[in-house]
């Protein structure tokens, strides 16, 4: 029978869900008609319940007794203009279906039989015109993507709410003739998503020529299977085998000419192995998931952080929560798996006061963007239950058709257990191949070729999922406990390629494996071997099960609800074979699949980009610039979003995002104590500044080291065991006619990729893991615009000792303030020119000598305890890091900027500089004369006092007052900006 | 104390009450175990399937989380599971006076079992939670102005000072009747205060009625709170312990302590 419950707040509640649409509405649609919005959660249900059973459903399950009134089969919508009933379209995850048949099943006692769906109806009054109501179901309500909307005027009852989905009758395996024409091989590439050139298509098709006997034995011909050639495709992506960073580079620079053997090889990982000569705390660097470091003589770390670009430039919400608990899965599928504790977000939007008629039309305004992929970070991560310790959020125009989410966890494992040391996996023929947690379905279906295109129309909608983090948690419960008792030999979570990756790159280590597809668990029927083989349907591990506990692993998993599938074994066959009932369906050689991919050659031109260099005078209102500048998107208080994301779950943050007088103040970098018994810290920051990079990609990478690197000094970490990971995100590097300035992109990255060498070995910072993400670009107007280059540099630093820990506020009045590090006319990318519609070309450079000088200096000081506050300089420069100590400890400053080593005379300029490597300190005058000293050959000077009269006062370089308000309306600017 | 337990080295036993999405268990275990307690974490499907026994152990806890993802409403499912499934289990652990105690999923759940308050003592649910006036889930350190009244609460001097993490936290009376008892019973044992202890809207983060942020049994024995006591059992998860100065034990330590005195003085 079908059922539908309908429940809703008294009529006399608040509904905030109801309050929070129609703000939207007024602020971000500009419809003010609107009287009242009120919600209606709706339950669709076909199956064998009784009417009795499903009236206690209702009131049982489905509402609240005290605060909610329900209705089977009748509506509940009364005295409304409009109804807006949003649903998801089919086979997109509904997570609250799935929670509600296990909640029905443990009332109804027995198994739950049937379907079941959710939606939501939006109930609104007022005088709303039809187009109006169109465009706040399409602009807030509904995402085409993944959902369905219904707009209605009277009351309705459907009698049969679920559709049910058609089998498609395709042919299980197709075989795709190669033996054609140039141009048809690039047409195949192109009709089936491949996302593979000419000369890799070309590579596939010799290799059959050269496998007929072989492959005659399993009745396959020389033409390649469906599912052969999808799993090429995913391995062979840009996004798993990261062709542009390790091609040949042609690279030009003025009359000089070089060739680069792989940019990754030459820039990243060699770096690292310079600087692993002096540090012997790597332990599993480039060859996992995730990068793993020694954190003390028993713990092990482990660091990642993946991009979700494109899912979250079309469907934010989605996209970011499978960022994130995609990223979760990497850190389980470290090593043989570490334990989740903190997560960092980083994102990059268009700005979001931004006029809807200046969002080209298929592109989501910021504002929702940002929204979406917010709430997305928020239900990933607080439902995991992971501290987001660490972020940023900049905003560049130039995002506008794709936004960046970067999201990264941290985890920790005990380096042995029993006596199998944890980073490393290990897989013997006979190992069982088990696939653990959710079912698969056509969700996420090429996700890794799709992100390795450009944005466009013929965007693959399956490529959008939803993530179901409670899925993943109760998955990841189990497979600790598994780890624990010695059952698997080797994890891999499922992303990127689905099982064609985890398996395809699991049996690299058994040297073959033999899957059998059919016993694959899916959501619904219909799926054909080739998207059994690739979906990234979510919340999936693969791990390697040793033979004589799989029993005890599969009924472990069973006692706590969570699905586990044998799906075959691993071999030493040196092939991959995958059978779909008893027949062969793929057979591969893995080293083809893993080493036969040809190497591209990519040329890369460096013109220096000239921009306008700005000639205007100081303004004689210095105040309010400074407040302008606080104000402004890229340095404005974050705190709106921080505090919707846990940053204390686990109970180990000791340093918050948000510190001092008021808990609101902008921390440096965030510390964990991951050890309940050991006084050592874990401190994670982020640098990045896509201003810089429109300069000079290679100031940008130094300044992101810098920043990065500054920020955990700034907290107190040793600057001798800093870890970093690159991140790079760019346009479409590879010239063509449609893409006419490639090969500038192409120098860009080249430029960048030198610069994070070149600081990286002289502060001996390795790389421990990093990601590339291209095509980050969208179509407007038959025009590619690609984003700004961005590269993310995110770091990690041990803090020997917690009680060292400073933060950014200031503590006292009466208490020094210094400014440490040299400051330089370097605008160009500054805040303060972007403010003013410059960009420049002073980029600020980095001193690497010098600045290293400066951070180990800190450390003694730090481990002393001379700094009462230490805070670093970046966006907004000097005045702002002097404004932000001073309101986060409520209280005052004196400031006279006359003794700041600077080689400028402008006011403004010092004020404003971002020149890398400076610290605003401030210092309790007893240990002036040992601050002073540990300092010694290095930039610094005593610019002021901390005062109690809570005015924040500069004077200039004539000693006239340049700046003075109090330290309330500074950071009441501060906060406006993003207080939503 | 009940005669037919054991105690481990003397320690109470305490469970750390799993389920899916659980994620404050670890937290919770160690403060268990750092005042004094053998703490356990059990799955829920460990006590439906008879594998262990509720009545094994002196002292239950259902910690924060994301109890099957929130979805339907906060704490909802789970607490049907309980109810459901494992109501001789659990009555017989209150009958016997043995401390339970719900941190913010887990107080959630305890409302909507119709464990607190239960006035009525017919284990009807009396209140709930609605979704946090502000709309949005939110992390903040607050000041609790306490009242000594329930077995963990003991020596508490006036006010202490936890986080919040919770986006469902507004509490919600059934009725006038239950609100005005609540009251005269001395059952509210925290209130959002400011600082200097003021109970007022601007201290109120959820828009709670009268500032309710935890309240106990009439026998005291069972607690339920929307902060989080566990997030502060040392200093240094304090916010602002760069700035001030502190005594090592953080304010939520008590609450466990005092659960495990308790057990210790005897049931």
């Amino acid at each position: 029978m079908y059922y539908r419950i309908e429940v809703k707040y008294k009529d006399d509640l608040f509904d905030s869900l109801g309050k929070g649409v129609k703000r939207d509405i007024e602020e971000d649609l500009r419809i003010k008609n609107v009287e009242n919005v009120r919600t209606i959660e709706v339950y669709k249900i076909e199956s064998d319940i009784t009417p009795q059973e499903a009236n206690i459903l209702g009131k049982e399950l489905f509402s609240d007794p005290i605060i909610q009134k329900f209705s089977v089969n009748q509506p509940l919508a009364a005295d409304f203009s409009w109804i807006v009933e949003v649903g998801f379209k089919s086979g997109v995850t509904d997570n609250v279906a799935e929670t509600a048949k296990e909640g029905i099943a443990d009332i109804i006692r027995r198994k739950f039989r049937g379907s079941l769906s959710t939606a939501k109806q939006y109930v609104f009054k007022g005088n709303i015109s039809k187009n109006e109501i169109e465009l706040i179901s399409t602009r807030l309500l509904a995402n085409p993507i993944i959902e369905t909307h219904e707009i209605l005027n009277k009351r309705k009852i459907d009698k049969k709410g679920i559709i049910r989905k058609k089998v498609r009758t395709v042919p299980l395996v197709e075989e795709v003739e190669l033996d054609v024409g140039d141009e048809e091989l690039m047409r195949i590439s192109d009709f089936r998503l491949l996302s593979l050139n000419l000369e890799e298509m070309k590579r596939i098709r010799k290799y059959y020529k050269t496998r007929v006997n072989e492959r005659k034995r399993y009745r396959l011909g020389i033409k390649p299977t469906d599912v052969e050639l999808e799993m090429i495709a995913q391995t062979w992506s840009e996004h798993c085998k990261h062709k542009i960073f390790n091609a040949i580079v042609e690279y030009k620079e003025g009359n000089r000419k070089s060739r680069i053997n792989s940019l990754f090889d030459t820039y990243v990982k060699r770096a690292t192995e310079k600087i692993s000569k002096k540090k012997d705390w790597l332990v599993s660097i480039f060859k996992d998931n995730a990068g793993i470091v020694s954190f003390d003589n028993n713990f092990n770390i482990a660091f990642k952080v993946e991009t979700h670009n494109h899912p979250s430039a079309i469907e934010p919400y989605g996209g970011a929560i499978t960022g994130i608990v995609g990223v979760n899965r990497d850190i389980m599928g470290a090593g043989i798996g570490a334990n989740l504790i903190f997560n960092t977000d980083i994102f990059c939007f268009a700005p979001p006061d931004i006029d809807y008629k200046d969002v080209p039309e298929k592109i989501l305004h910021p504002k929702r963007i940002f929204k979406g992929v917010r709430r997305g970070v928020e239900h990933g991560g607080n439902k995991i239950g992971i501290p987001t310790i660490n972020g940023t959020i900049i905003f560049h125009k130039g995002y506008i058709g794709n936004p960046l989410v970067f999201c990264g966890t941290g985890g920790i494992m005990p380096k042995k257990i029993s006596r199998t040391d944890t980073s490393k996996k290990e897989v013997k023929p006979g190992d069982l191949i088990v696939m653990v947690g959710g079912r698969i379905g056509k969700d996420g279906i090429h996700g890794a070729t799709f992100s390795s295109r450009k944005l466009d129309e013929a965007t693959p909608v399956q490529a959008v999922q939803i993530g179901a983090p409670i899925v993943q948690k109760k998955m990841m419960d189990v497979l600790f406990e598994a780890r624990d008792r010695g059952y698997y030999r080797a994890i891999t979570d499922n992303g990127a390629g689905g099982l064609s990756s985890s398996v395809g790159e699991m049996a690299i280590l058994s040297n073959g494996c033999m899957v059998n597809l059919e016993k694959a668990p899916v959501k619904y029927p219909g799926l054909v071997p080739w998207e059994l083989w690739i979906s990234e349907a979510q919340e999936r591990m693969t791990v390697a099960v040793k033979p004589k506990f799989i029993n005890d692993f599969l009924k472990l998993c069973r006692n706590k609800d969570v699905e586990a599938t044998v799906l075959g074994k691993f071999t030493d066959s040196g092939k991959i074979h995958v059978k779909y009932k008893d027949k062969t369906v793929l057979y591969l050689d893995l080293e083809f699949v893993h080493k036969g991919l040809p190497t591209m050659v990519l040329k890369a031109d460096w013109k220096n980009p000239d921009y306008e260099e700005p000639n205007f005078k100081e303004s004689n209102n210095l105040t309010k610039e400074l407040l302008k500048v606080l104000s402004s998107y890229n340095v404005c208080s974050k705190e709106w979003i921080v505090r919707q994301y846990d940053h204390e779950v686990q109970g180990a943050t000791v340093l918050k995002p948000l510190v001092g007088i008021d808990n609101d103040g902008p921390g440096d970098a965030g510390v964990l104590k991951p050890i309940p018994s050991s006084n050592m810290g874990l401190a994670v920051s982020n640098g990045i500044n896509p201003n810089f990079g429109l300069i000079d990609p290679y100031w940008m990478a130094a300044s992101c080291i810098d920043e990065a690197v500054r920020n955990i000094v700034a907290v107190g970490g040793n600057f001798e065991k800093i870890s970093l990971l690159d991140n790079f995100c760019w346009g479409n590097p590879i010239h063509s006619k449609n893409n006419p300035d490639g090969d500038f992109k192409m120098a860009q990255l080249v430029r960048a990729a030198k610069g994070c060498y070149d600081i990286a070995v002289i502060y001996g910072t390795p790389y421990i893991s990093g990601k590339d993400s291209f095509h980050n670009e969208y179509d407007i107007e038959g025009k590619t615009v690609s984003i700004p280059p961005t590269l993310l540099i995110s770091a990690f630093g041990i803090i020997n000792n917690i009680e060292n820990i400073v933060s950014m506020d200031a503590k006292k009045q009466g208490d020094l303030v210094y400014i440490v590090g040299e400051t330089l006319n370097e605008m160009g990318g500054s805040q303060y020119y972007n403010l003013k519609g410059f960009i420049g070309n002073k980029v600020p450079k980095v001193n690497p000598a010098s600045a290293k000088k400066i951070y180990k200096a800190l450390n003694q000081i730090t481990e002393k305890k001379l700094a009462a506050s230490i805070h670093d300089c970046s966006d907004g420069g000097m005045a702002v890091a002097l404004a932000e100590t001073a309101f986060a400890g409520g209280l005052g400053m004196e400031i006279s900027i006359k003794n700041v080593p600077a080689d400028t005379k402008r006011n403004d300029f010092i004020l404003f500089s971002e020149s890398n490597s400076r610290f605003i300190v401030t210092v309790h005058p007893e240990n002036k004369d040992s601050f002073e000293k540990l300092l010694n050959g290095c930039v610094f000077s005593h610019i002021g006092y901390v005062t109690e009269d809570k005015i924040f006062v500069v004077r200039g370089i004539n000693g006239n007052i340049i700046i003075s308000e109090t330290i309330k309306t500074f950071k009441k600017a501060w906060q406006k900006t993003l207080k939503w | 104390m009940a005669k037919d337990i054991k105690m481990v080295n003397k320690k109470p036993k305490a469970i750390v009450l799993l389920s899916a999405g659980t994620n404050c268990d670890y937290e919770t275990e160690y403060a268990l175990n750092l005042s004094g307690a053998e703490a356990e974490r059990v799955h829920i499907n460990d006590f439906i399937t008879k594998k262990k026994k509720l009545k094994d152990y002196h002292i239950l806890t259902i910690p924060g989380g994301f109890s099957f993802g929130d979805d339907i409403a906060a704490g909802k499912v789970l607490a049907n599971k309980i109810k459901f499934k494992l109501r001789d289990q659990i009555e017989s652990f209150v009958k016997d006076k043995k401390p339970i105690i719900g941190i913010c999923n887990g107080f959630q759940v305890l409302v909507k079992l119709g464990f607190l308050p239960d006035i009525t003592r017919n284990q009807k649910q009396e209140a709930t939670f609605a979704i946090n006036n502000t709309g949005r889930f939110e992390d903040r350190w607050v000041y609790l102005k306490t009242n000594t009244k329930c077995i963990f609460t003991n020596g508490i001097k006036g006010i202490i000072y936890l986080p919040i993490a919770h986006g469902e936290g507004r509490f919600i009376s059934k009725n006038q009747k239950i609100r005005e008892t609540l009251h005269r019973k001395n059952l509210i044992i925290f209130r959002y205060c400011d600082k200097n202890g003021n109970i007022n809207d601007e201290s109120n983060p959820n828009g709670s009625e009268n500032n309710i942020a935890g309240i106990c049994s009439l026998d005291g024995t069972i607690l339920g709170m929307m902060p989080h006591p566990e997030r502060h059992i040392i200093k240094f998860q304090h916010p602002r312990w760069t700035r001030e100065k502190l005594s090592f034990e953080g304010d939520g330590y008590l609450i466990f302590k005092n659960a495990v005195r308790y057990v210790e003085n005897g049931l």
